[in-house]
């Protein structure tokens, strides 16, 4: 029999840190996705250890000042993104006031680190949420348009076909199809 | 900076398509590491060893003896330890239907055979941006589909 699960990846990785961490007795603050302080420092050896560990679960511990910069303004994105109260954001202000740093100073390090713009992880993630939310719920395209900013449902098929090379419809059939024909293998 | 390496796969019959493909691939700026196979059996018998390390981008050219890329693209899909790997189909004009059967059947990516070189680099840096960013985030695999 087939089972479906809807997953939180957030609250999975919070998960699996919380039970390491406390198993090593490591006392920390859990402050953002994908951040954690914790109180003290860490042995290299205990700091070898426990990334060895997490690496298991797809848990990589980042190191360089600019990797963790490039996370936090992904993390920082998706927020923007979910966020259905922002409805008049301006990207690049919104990233400058919440990570303190510069648009110019984000932009430049996220280009050289992604190998791709800002701007255009931006469109990436938008047109992701858009899938998820055409795949995963019962909105429609004028509601989805809606929650990611777009100033209309063209706008939205438009970048959509941009970015993927299919249409909505196009991309919801196939979806729907692939899902019957998994119900017809089992 | 980063010390990822996208590994990918190719399997196709045609040695000069492999030779220019190979030829692409290095020209573009982010770091792979490339196999090739002559054929879909030969992929999967790879793909099928033990501890073997996985490519994260597997291209498939449809028209290939022994096992062509359809088949190989269906037992993939049927092969949970494989359900990780993003898969590309390429080919030389197929219709609308059976291109989208291509995307039911679970590839996540479907490419035209473009005619020359400066095109298919362009083309292949395109799938290979697309990807890194899907190898480097946390984009839904699942969802992934794309198009040129």
């Amino acid at each position: 029999m087939r089972m479906n699960f809807k997953i939180d990846l957030d609250r999975l990785a919070r998960m699996v840190l919380k039970d390491h961490l406390e198993a090593r007795g490591i006392s920390y603050e859990m402050c953002s996705p994908g951040e954690v302080r914790l109180r003290g420092e860490l042995p290299p050896k205990r700091r070898e250890e426990l990334a060895e560990a997490l690496g298991e679960y797809g848990l990589e511990i980042i190191d360089d000042k600019q990797s963790v910069l490039v996370e936090r303004i992904k993390v920082v994105i998706d927020e923007m993104l979910r966020d259905e109260d922002e409805q008049s954001y301006k990207a690049s202000d919104y990233l400058a006031h919440s990570l303190n740093y510069s648009y110019s100073y984000l932009s430049g390090l996220f280009s050289e680190a992604t190998f791709t713009s800002i701007e255009n992880y931006i469109i990436l993630r938008k047109v992701d949420l858009a899938k998820e939310y055409m795949s995963k719920t019962e909105l429609t395209l004028t509601e989805i348009a809606y929650r990611l900013n777009y100033s209309s449902v063209s706008h939205l098929s438009a970048q959509f076909k941009k970015t993927t090379g299919l249409t909505p419809t196009s991309f919801q059939r196939i979806m729907v199809r692939r899902k019957e024909r998994l119900a017809e293998q089992t | 900076m980063s010390l990822k390496i996208l590994n990918i796969a190719l399997a196709d019959d045609d040695e000069d398509d492999r030779l220019l493909f190979k030829e692409a691939i290095e020209e573009i700026p982010i770091e792979t590491k490339l196999s090739l196979f002559n054929h879909g059996q030969e992929l999967m018998d790879h793909l099928n060893l033990p501890n073997v390390i996985l490519p994260h981008l597997v291209f498939l050219d449809l028209n290939m003896p022994i096992k062509n890329g359809f088949q190989s693209l269906q037992e993939i899909r049927r092969k949970p330890e494989l359900d990780q790997m993003a898969v590309a189909i390429y080919s030389t004009s197929l219709s609308e239907a059976d291109i989208e059967n291509t995307f039911v059947n679970g590839a996540n990516i479907y490419i035209n055979k473009p005619n020359t070189f400066k095109h298919l680099k362009e083309v292949i840096a395109k799938v290979l941006q697309m990807n890194w960013q899907y190898h480097t985030s946390n984009l839904n695999k699942e969802t992934f589909l794309f198009r040129l």
